[in-house]
């Protein structure tokens, strides 16, 4: 479920950025403090291990499709909260750097679903009060399971929630939830059977490297209230900033789709007006979020995008479109001519 | 020189899991000597390595390495003078580059950009590496691996060079170029190793560990001519020591000299 | 990960050792470079097509400077689409009101906002996928070190990257040796499932281990030192604000249009 730049808008993935880097950097601060320099190669290594671990696969029976670690709880069960949460986010941008798993954009929306949920909310509140201090096998795999079902679940809500207010994708929120959430319980069963099976066995063979919560991970390592109000915060930026996105630009129009009857209200060419409305619709970081329902004009948004309809300029804009095509590529030939001949200059007689 | 030396009395370790690994080790290794410690598989010789550099605490007896016993308080000094070569090159070099892990040790300890790179040019230069300096570990052979591990450690300036199986997973040619470069060093050498084939051809004295004990500690001529003794550790004689009629060099690099191998 | 992208790994790690002016360039300004760009490309609005399209410059000049292939980069990128093409594939479905009319052919606008969302997709990943290709992880590293991301994290981004190989080879040799015994099937039976990741598990925390050993026996105090001397130079300036001025001259004006605009005037 990794998010994509593509569906996103640079509110939702400024604030997410904004949330994530501060994440790291008091994780960063929190382990540097605490913990011993042992755990500086481990979490690398363990970092590498969630990779390697993902190229295990198991046949799920009756399906014919196969399954994998997903990864973050795993992290947070052995590393405690802190070091669990940065060794996730190196894991979200080796996958979104190399294999283009979301984007850098995405990157702190990923890293708060798929890192704050499992490290923050489902370990400490869900697994360790679960499984308590002196476990059995049965007891650590229910744990596990509950703990990944539920932060998948939350990582699920997530994700829909950056998709609506990104306003890229057009699904209306109550469907994709529907669509997601069963979903997301299928692989959160899953990536919890898996999860449970690995800290089963590890506990078994060496009950010491599960059973001795790291260091200074007695307690939740933030309080209950302090995680509630992060969300809520996260919420309210992330909804109010996209609600502004929304009316500032679009919410004139909707007022004057409104009042005009329909039509919207002529407005005279050229002039100090229409230079403004260029401006504002060029400098706006937040552009045209789409609540269609609440608009109600899609052609008043695509006005500035396209000049539709009106054929002769739907000519003009098709035929720029394949100029600049062009001419980029004429460039990339260009240069790779440059340079072929210049590596051929550096290194006569070698082969490029 | 006092300060090559390493000298264990009494050595006792036990892992925190119960396992006894060393009972009561004891031996005198001095100045610019070569000292081979072989063994069965879990006699023992890793751990007595990881002892002469303090990565383990003996939890009994004592040990000294140069002028200080090894405790906590000398871990710094004896690090400086005890280089340690692991079995597993990718666990000695963790670095992005070539280069950054063979200057890691330099940079540790303190000393001056210009300084550190000095030693690093010197360092891959003794080991013939130069060429990878810019090149990440994870692409480089075994062999060449291996060079730039004893690199890393070179560029320490250690008067006590500590290897652990030099010689696992190198083929025949590495291997051989690997005994050719440990010969010119004038370190104090101390190998753990189940080639002993190797150990005869660089060491004058066999430490032989047999379940946490000093088995015998004699010239490489007395111990692997000693058949009881080797079986008793479930050790065979060197191959090149066999005088078998197919190697009859008598010696282990005639297996080399022999046509068609490089 | 498969063990198609240990390849690719593989492969772009490679790439990252070509000697251009483009991997010559500073990794920070690089790195600012392409924050930029995702930036500007993803603020557009969301039925933007045309004005989308110039941005393509970025990546082809880089790619091309780079000696990078340029298919391979756009396998890469088809290989990695699912998401966002699974939720954008919505948008024609749930929004069929007519938005463009090209010849005969009425284009609704979820058909205009799908296209949108495969273009910026298009190029934020393989923005991405080139910032790597000619940079490498370890300087991508440092620069995130030069901008001030705390070093408990960047030590150990490193340290996965470098332990991503070798235990990727690991886990080969792993799964071939249950795949030996599992009649050739790639899947490990479930039952098996726990022993096999776990056995990999415990591995990797020994090898955690000897790490650590081998850094304490070099005098590892904590904290992890390397030697580098990138300077940023008058190009790299150069790099940064050339781009910069021109991403955001290409968000300002929709390029495509002027040129269609200026192309009908020539034609009549």
């Amino acid at each position: 479920m990794h998010m994509a730049d593509a569906l996103i808008s640079p509110a939702v993935g400024g604030v997410m950025w904004a949330a994530s880097a501060g994440l790291i950097g008091y994780c960063s601060k929190k382990v540097r403090k605490t913990l011993d320099d042992r755990r500086i190669p481990l979490m690398g290594v363990l970092g590498a291990f969630i990779f390697a671990a993902q190229m295990i696969n198991f046949s799920i029976p009756g399906t014919g499709s196969s399954g994998h670690l997903g990864g973050g709880m795993i992290l947070a069960i052995l590393l405690g909260s802190h070091a669990g949460f940065l060794t996730m986010a190196s894991v979200l941008m080796v996958q979104a750097l190399f294999f283009a798993g979301g984007g850098l954009l995405a990157l702190g929306c990923n890293l708060f679903t798929l890192g704050f949920f499992p490290c923050f909310i489902a370990c400490p509140l869900i697994y360790r009060k679960l499984a308590g201090d002196s476990p059995g096998v049965v007891r650590i795999s229910a744990s596990a399971m509950a703990a990944c079902v539920i932060s998948l679940q939350l990582g699920a809500f997530f994700v829909v929630l950056q998709t609506f207010l990104s306003g890229r994708s057009e699904l209306p929120f109550g469907t994709f939830l529907l669509l997601m959430q069963p979903i997301h319980l299928a692989i959160g069963v899953v990536e919890g059977f898996a999860t449970a099976a690995v800290v089963t066995f590890v506990w078994k063979a060496r009950p010491e490297t599960i059973h001795r919560a790291p260091a200074g991970e007695d307690r939740p390592p933030v309080s209950r209230r302090t995680v509630l109000a992060v969300l809520l915060v996260a919420a309210l930026i992330g909804g109010v900033g996209s609600w502004f996105a929304s009316t500032r630009p679009d919410g004139l129009e909707w007022a004057m789709f409104k009042t005009s009857d329909g039509r919207e209200l002529p407005v005279p060419e050229g002039g100090i007006h229409s230079s403004l409305a260029g401006l504002q619709e060029k400098t706006s970081l937040l552009p045209g979020y789409g609540f269609r329902s609440r608009i109600g004009a899609a052609s008043d948004e695509a006005e500035a995008a396209w000049p539709a309809v009106d054929t002769g300029t739907t000519v003009s804009g098709l035929a720029g479109c394949v100029l600049t095509l062009a001419s980029i590529t004429l460039a990339a030939f260009v240069l790779r001519y440059w340079r072929r001949v210049a590596a051929a200059r550096h290194n006569p007689g070698g082969t490029q | 020189m006092s300060h090559h030396i390493i000298e264990a009395t009494d050595l006792h370790f036990v892992y925190p899991d119960g396992t006894r690994a060393l009972n009561g080790v004891s031996f005198r290794i001095t100045h610019g000597e070569s000292v081979a410690i072989v063994g069965a598989n879990g006699a023992g010789k890793s751990t007595l390595l990881l002892h002469f550099n303090g990565c383990l605490m003996p939890t009994g007896g004592s040990l000294r390495v140069g002028d200080y016993p090894v405790t906590r308080e000398t871990v710094g000094q004896i690090r400086r003078s005890v280089g340690v070569v692991f079995q597993d090159s990718d666990d000695q070099l963790f670095m992005p580059t070539v280069f950054d892990d063979v200057a890691f040790g330099p940079l540790n300890m303190g000393l001056p950009p210009d300084e550190v790179e000095k030693r690093v040019a010197s360092a891959l230069a003794t080991v013939g590496s130069s060429h990878l300096a810019a090149r990440p570990p994870y692409r480089l052979s075994e062999g060449e691996k291996k060079a730039v591990a004893i690199a890393s450690v070179l560029s320490m300036a250690p008067a006590i060079m500590v290897m652990d199986e030099p010689s696992s997973n190198l083929d025949q040619h590495a291997r051989r170029a690997l005994i050719n470069l440990l010969r010119t060093f004038e370190h104090t050498k101390v190998i753990a190793t189940h080639d002993l084939d190797l150990a005869a051809d660089l060491c004058e004295r066999v430490i032989v560990l047999d379940e946490g004990s000093v088995a015998a500690d004699d010239s490489v001529r007395n111990v692997f001519g000693n058949r009881d003794l080797l079986a008793r550790c479930h050790l065979e004689m060197p191959l090149g020591m066999q005088r078998c009629p197919i190697c009859s060099g008598g010696r282990s690099d005639a297996v080399d000299r022999s046509p068609g191998r490089e | 990960m498969s063990h198609h992208d240990t390849r690719t790994l593989g492969y772009l790690d490679r790439l990252s050792e070509l000697d251009t002016p483009v991997h010559r360039t500073d990794s920070r300004a690089k790195l600012f470079t392409t924050l930029v760009f995702v930036v500007t490309v993803v603020s557009f609005g969301k039925y933007e097509i045309s004005a989308l399209i110039p941005f393509l410059l970025y990546p082809v000049v880089l790619a091309a400077l780079g000696n990078l292939p340029l298919n391979y980069l756009a396998g890469r990128i088809a290989v990695v689409a699912p998401f966002a093409v699974l939720v954008a594939v919505f948008n024609p479905i749930l929004d069929r009101e007519p938005m463009l009319v090209l010849g005969g052919l009425r284009l609704s606008g979820g058909w205009v906002s799908f296209i949108s969302i495969v273009l910026r997709f298009v190029l934020t990943v393989g923005a991405a996928l080139i910032l790597l290709a000619t940079t490498g992880m370890n300087r991508v590293c440092h620069a995130l070190e030069k901008m001030g991301v705390p070093r408990v994290f960047t030590g150990q981004l490193l340290f996965l990257y470098r332990y991503l190989f070798t235990l990727a080879e690991e886990t080969v040799r792993m799964t071939r040796a249950i795949s030996v015994r599992t009649a050739g099937r790639s899947n490990v039976p479930v039952r098996a499932y726990g022993s096999a990741a776990g056995h990999l598990l415990l591995r990797t925390l020994d090898r955690a281990q000897r790490v650590y050993a081998a850094m304490c026996c070099r005098g590892f105090d904590g904290h992890i030192r390397t030697m580098r001397t990138e300077r940023i130079r008058s190009t790299d300036i150069l790099f940064v604000s050339g781009w910069s001025a021109l991403f955001v001259l290409m968000r300002l004006h929709n390029v495509p249009r002027i040129l269609g605009r200026l192309f009908m005037e020539a034609i009549q």
